[in-house]
């Protein structure tokens, strides 16, 4: 039985423990941003942001939406992706550090703008899912940070039907655009919604499509494989980005989040 | 408590889920990669800790590795927050690994233009001798009167509400024993109010159920706060109940988090909730009569002053109740009284008719409070305001519960006192006080500010709130003959002196200071600014940000002449002199700043709102060299005893005869038993505050904990998580709570006359005819059921033991009756007095008329920042979501200013003016006030000027005037304009 999130819009307080969750267990450093008129902040997902809460205002309604990497069945990152770093773990979606060489064709693929890549490694990155938590038994950071059970974690089957059960109830309570999302979308998501709102209104696609640069990838990929030529430099680039990579795992230990 | 990962797998229930997880996906998903267990990246969890933020008091599991937090989050096992944790909570790991944080001790020497930097030793010794030359040179032995007072007014301390109970208890015991009558902490400036309004409504001041209760609840109130902002994990609470169906309204001059997920918004202007809650009131009155059925008149009539016959003498006339001195601004209170019997006992019409009676006194006051004019002051809505009113009466009906949630936006006015009042009386009227979903809930609002103040951290309370002796009690006889009171006191005096304090010397009472008026904040910082005060210990507060008219302190803080401040990071307090705008050099005040540890880095038990008293475990060493408070008081209290015995002084036997052997470096254990007190003749712990005895074999540091920590062992650090009697989630194994475990108070009311619960699905405790016991919570008050000639509920309310919906110990009425706020941009509508006939005023506080300042000014709080942020805006992951201060301003007032989001504006009071930034948002609307379009905007108040996060202050703004039963400052309304910058 494959694992999924469930996030209930209708119990989200707009507190962004789980930004604050994800930032602490993935190291990930604080972004500068400004007031803008808003609470939502960062502005953006990005390399070092791989969850936001995206908040709507109008009168006499405030609504929030955590966003993040869906981990869509149909993964268009996957698809577009030249070297095979994006690819399926079972339900999710993982673009391989060591495997990405940062053409960011994922970032351009993506339906919901989850995929980021920033300098100085320029790899795509974003939400894990947090694999290593949920393989040991874990919820996710985010899930288990959330305090009013906004974001539920479990088998993908379970979420759907309890999700179902808390449509209706929203429905008979007055919310009758309560719907849910991902259940069918790309093949069904891994992060589900439970909405109070058409999709286009808290910023998410009505009908989410598949890239279709597929016979892209597959051409860039035939090249990429084709010649030793080719080979030689990735291999020097990987071998670089290791190097970078102990660097950094090197600092975090040193100064995190100072 | 010590987890390794298996056991907190284990302990979480989701080692056997893994299990079942590690296995191949179903074919048609086999295309994936077959999911591999990866290995964990960091630890997850090894101790246990108390969230330092707020009061609920959510647990946490502190993970280390190579001596550095890794990882923290919310305790799987923690039946409160069960895992999860708000932003702040979540971003606890970046207290332990900042590198803002203080690791030295630092020194900064009069009109010096930089710190120093200097050992402990050093330190330790120059502030002692600071002290012991302040105290001595200042020393007042007797007072005008001639009588001895053995106390100093010429040092204060300030602080706090985030120390460990053992350290405030240090600090009290220390500072008490020194003379010091300026001891004052956040919780005056905070919720001061509500605890006087509890107080005389129900007999205690503090939150009356549990936030785990507040899933029991069919109908929840938030007024006066910000639930889902200031206590996130309550929410998860509020939302258990609306999942069941409960009702969630919000009463709130902004639309906040909390409001995005109430059933009813109910917007009212800001300081108008007396004049909305008495519509409440009375709708319920009215109601009352045409539907008795559907209230629960057995519990009014039972277990309220409904029935008692007042004063015939009491009147209430224009705004003013008897009894009202113009020249001294104040009430002689003799009219407010019941009338008495021969017995000494109030005379009673149960029928509730007698003109006199409490209930018909009501009916007449609340009458004038009809929707038109509740709706014209306030600015509700009438059909919103009727739908909430109907909303919360069903909550009247035996079997239905109501909660009311508030924080500090209930408090925070010169009426702050009557609005809990207010609140008080509706949930009586209603039955909701003592049962499961019922209650007033949100009293105190850090995480041990409620634990802290009961060691003493306020003026006028000594270590378990037993009141501060006066000039007029020169003798323990004088202070308590007898009675529960001399006991605890004894006691106390046995812990603090032990062996020296005997019979033959009234247990060392002598030695106590006596105190011989108010020294609450407000008048403190006007005694610093009047040269009075020469010198201030600050732990952990930040007067600089966080009192009204804040600029007047920031220049007050120059007239010290030194000033120590302990805390984790350079707060604006302490770094005053270089603030923005003032040379250094010319600022004469010597300053020392000693780095503090964290809750991470140190022992000990917090007492959240609840009453909860929880264990924290050290998880890491501090920074550098920063020190916890326990090991800083003892250097400093060991310090000055040395002085004192090497070269005496005033009074030097309180000092130098005080025990202080807890160790080198002190143990906290020792402390916390110390506060729980002994058998003295048999050297045991003491099991229960009832043990505690008059004659001197008895010691109690603070009687309220007694108990806590037993022979059984530390009660606190209990872990047990079944939800115990009854199912409604008391878990009575689970920490300590007090007192003696008792975890919803009043809950004797909860029960019918024979101890039957009034909501069978819901009971809280219930009389057990067989075994002649109570079942369930522990009861409050042990007598049986009335009908088996027992006690009344509301035990502290003696001799009567009924709950008061006519308080006659209040300085500001006893039935709560609107006022506006001292600045107002409307007259008031209720009567010829503009604002509270009792408010206390300061002269050097500018007032703001409505011409120069139009618009309505309130403050509030966010979820993302503590308090002045002296904390948070250090801490870069909550600055990355909340970055600069702002303003909200409606979408109307922009519009009218051109004005738009993200601009820079100037705001303005009568006090002076701050830029910030703009944010224009719908959530905020003019209200029409009786005909005329009154603006409205609203700012947090978590800034300053140091931090990773720097902004303008808006208690910089604040008018320094108070409600005159506790001294709380009125931040949550002043009259300001506003321009584009």
């Amino acid at each position: 039985m494959p694992k999924a999130m469930l996030i209930d819009t209708s119990k989200c307080i707009g507190c962004r423990a789980c930004q604050v969750a994800c930032k602490q267990w993935h190291d990930l450093p604080a972004e500068h941003t400004e007031q803008r008129g808003t609470y939502e902040n960062p502005p953006e997902l990005s390399a070092s942001t791989w969850t936001r809460v995206l908040f709507f205002e109008d009168y006499g309604e405030w609504l929030f939406r955590k966003h993040q990497c869906m981990h869509c069945a149909e993964a268009s990152c996957v698809k577009v992706c030249p070297t095979g770093a994006a690819h399926k773990e079972g339900p999710f979606t993982i673009i391989d550090q060591e495997w990405c060489i940062g053409c960011g064709y994922c970032v351009e693929a993506c339906p919901f703008g989850a995929v980021h890549r920033e300098p100085p490694r320029g790899t795509a990155r974003k939400c894990v899912f947090c694999i290593d938590r949920v393989t040991n038994g874990l919820k996710p950071a985010c899930a288990t940070a959330c305090p009013t059970g906004a974001i539920q974690f479990g088998e993908r089957g379970d979420l759907i039907a309890y999700a179902h059960r808390r449509v209706a109830e929203l429905v008979a309570s007055g919310y009758s655009q309560a719907r849910l999302y991902g259940e069918k979308e790309l093949g069904g998501l891994a992060q589900m919604y439970i909405l109070t709102k058409p999709p286009s209104e808290v910023g998410l696609p009505e009908e989410p499509q598949v890239a279709t640069s597929t016979v892209l990838a597959q051409w860039l990929g035939g090249i990429i494989t084709a010649g030793a030529m080719a080979a030689l430099p990735f291999w020097l680039l990987f071998r670089r980005r290791r190097e970078l990579l102990e660097e950094e795992k090197h600092s975090k230990l040193g100064g995190r989040n100072d | 408590m010590e987890l390794s990962r298996r056991d907190f797998l284990k302990l979480s229930g989701l080692g056997a889920g893994a299990l079942l997880f590690y296995r191949p996906f179903d074919r048609e998903t086999a295309l994936a990669k077959t999911l591999k267990r990866a290995p964990l990246h960091k630890k997850v969890g090894e101790k246990t800790t108390i969230c330092p933020y707020c009061g609920v008091g959510c647990g946490a599991i502190v993970a280390v590795e190579g001596g550095k937090v890794v990882n923290i989050e919310g305790d799987p096992d923690h039946p409160i927050n069960r895992g999860s944790l708000c932003p702040k909570g979540m971003s606890l790991s970046s207290v332990a690994n900042n590198k803002r944080r203080m690791t030295k001790v630092l020194y900064r020497a009069p009109g010096a233009t930089v710190w120093e930097e200097k050992t402990w030793d050093w330190a330790i010794e120059q502030i002692a001798r600071k002290i012991k030359q302040t105290r001595d040179s200042n020393w007042i032995e007797r007072d005008a009167e001639g009588r001895e007072v053995n106390r100093v007014e010429a040092i204060a301390s300030l602080g706090s509400v985030f120390p460990n109970n053992e350290e405030a208890y240090l600090m009290s015991k220390l500072q008490r024993a020194l003379g010091l009558v300026w001891i004052e902490n956040e919780a005056r400036i905070c919720v001061s109010s509500a605890v006087a309004a509890n107080t005389a409504t129900f007999g205690r001041g503090p939150m009356t159920n549990s936030w785990i209760d507040l899933g029991n609840s069919d109908c929840i109130m938030v007024i006066g706060g910000n639930a889902a902002e200031t206590f996130p994990n309550a929410f998860k609470w509020i939302m258990k109940a609306k999942e069941k169906g409960a009702k969630l309204i919000h009463v709130d001059p902004r639309f906040t988090r909390t409001s995005a997920k109430a059933d009813i918004y109910l917007r009212i202007r800001t300081g108008t909730d007396v004049a909305l809650v008495n519509g409440m009131i009375k709708y319920v009155l009215d109601d009352m009569e045409r539907n008795p059925e559907k209230y629960n008149m057995e519990y009014l009539r039972e277990y309220t002053d409904a029935s008692f016959l007042v004063d015939p003498r009491f009147e209430f006339k224009d705004g003013l109740f008897s009894g009202y001195d113009s020249a001294k601004r104040a009430y002689d209170k003799s009219t407010w009284k019941y009338q008495l019997d021969e017995k000494g006992k109030p005379k009673m019409d149960k029928s509730l008719q007698d003109p006199q009676c409490v209930f018909q006194l009501l009916k007449k006051h609340f009458s004038r409070y009809d929707v038109d004019t509740v709706c014209k002051i306030t600015g509700a809505s009438k059909d919103v305001f009727l739908k909430a009113c109907q909303t919360f009466a069903a909550t009247g009906a035996k079997g239905r519960a109501g909660a009311i949630v508030l924080s500090s936006g209930a408090c925070e006015y010169t009426h702050g006192t009557q609005n809990v009042r207010a609140y008080g009386i509706l949930q009586l009227l209603l039955g909701n006080i003592g049962i499961a979903g019922g209650g007033i809930n949100g009293v105190a609002g850090a995480a041990n500010g409620l634990g802290c103040s009961l060691q003493g951290r306020l003026f006028h309370w000594f270590p378990g709130a037993l009141p501060t002796p006066q000039a007029n009690q020169q003798t323990l006889d004088e202070y308590a003959k007898t009675g529960a009171l001399r006991s605890r006191m004894v006691s106390l005096l046995k812990a603090w002196y032990g062996d020296n304090a005997t019979s033959a010397n009234d247990y060392g009472y002598k030695w106590l200071p006596k105190r011989g008026g108010v020294h609450s904040f407000v008048l403190l910082c006007d005694a610093m600014h009047e040269g009075k005060i020469k010198g201030l210990i600050c732990w952990g507060m930040n007067p600089a940000v966080s009192a009204p008219h804040s600029g007047r302190v920031q220049e007050a803080l120059g007239k010290l002449d030194w000033l120590v401040v302990i805390d984790l990071w350079e707060t604006e307090t302490a770094a005053f002199w270089k603030r923005p705008g003032v040379d250094p050099r010319g600022i004469k005040t010597e300053v020392f700043l000693l780095p503090a540890a964290s809750s991470l880095e140190k022992e000990g038990s917090v007492c959240s709102s609840a009453r909860w008293l929880q264990w924290r475990y050290k998880a890491i060493d501090p920074p550098g060299e920063a020190k916890a408070d326990l090991w800083i008081i003892t250097k400093l209290a060991l310090k000055l005893k040395e002085l004192y015995s090497k070269e005496g002084g005033p009074n030097a036997e309180a000092i130098t005869k005080l025990t202080w052997d807890y160790g080198d470096p002190p143990d906290v254990h020792r402390v916390a038993r110390e506060i729980n007190g002994y058998d003295l003749k048999t050297g045991k712990l003491l099991s229960s505050l009832t043990l505690l005895k008059a004659d001197g074999t008895t010691s109690s540091g603070n009687w309220i904990f007694c108990g806590s920590y037993t022979e059984e062992g530390n009660l606190a650090a209990r872990r047990d998580p079944s939800p115990g009697p009854f199912n409604i989630g008391l878990y009575p194994r689970w920490a300590w709570v007090w007192p003696l475990n008792r975890r919803i108070w009043y809950n004797r009311a909860s029960v019918d006359l024979n101890g039957n619960p009034w909501d069978p699905r819901r009971p809280v405790i219930k009389w057990d005819p067989l075994s002649k016991k109570w079942l369930g919570d522990s009861p409050d008050g042990g007598a049986p059921p009335i009908a088996y000639g027992g006690g009344y509920p509301f035990i502290m309310k003696k001799p009567h033991g009924r709950a008061c919906l006519f308080a006659s110990e209040l300085a500001d009425g006893p039935l709560p009756e609107h006022y506006e706020t001292w600045e107002s941009p409307v007259k008031n509508l209720m009567s010829s007095q503009q604002s509270n006939p009792v408010l206390k005023l300061w002269e050097a506080s500018p007032k703001g008329t409505v011409d120069k300042y139009p618009i309505q000014a309130t403050t509030f709080r966010l979820v993302e920042h503590m308090h002045t942020g002296s904390f948070t805006r250090n801490l870069p992951w909550l600055v990355e979501l909340q970055p600069e201060m702002f303003v909200e301003i409606s979408q109307e007032l922009a519009a009218e200013k051109g004005i738009r989001s993200g601009d820079k504006i100037v705001v303005e009071s009568a006090r002076g003016k701050i830029v910030a930034v703009a944010l224009v948002t719908k959530r905020l609307r003019p209200f029409s006030i009786n005909g005329r379009l009154i603006h409205q905007v609203a700012m947090p108040w978590s800034w300053g000027y140091k931090g990773l996060s720097k902004g303008s202050s808006a208690n910089f703004l604040t008018p320094c005037v108070a409600d005159a039963n506790t001294g709380i400052p009125e931040f949550r309304s002043f009259l300001c304009d506003i321009r584009k910058a």
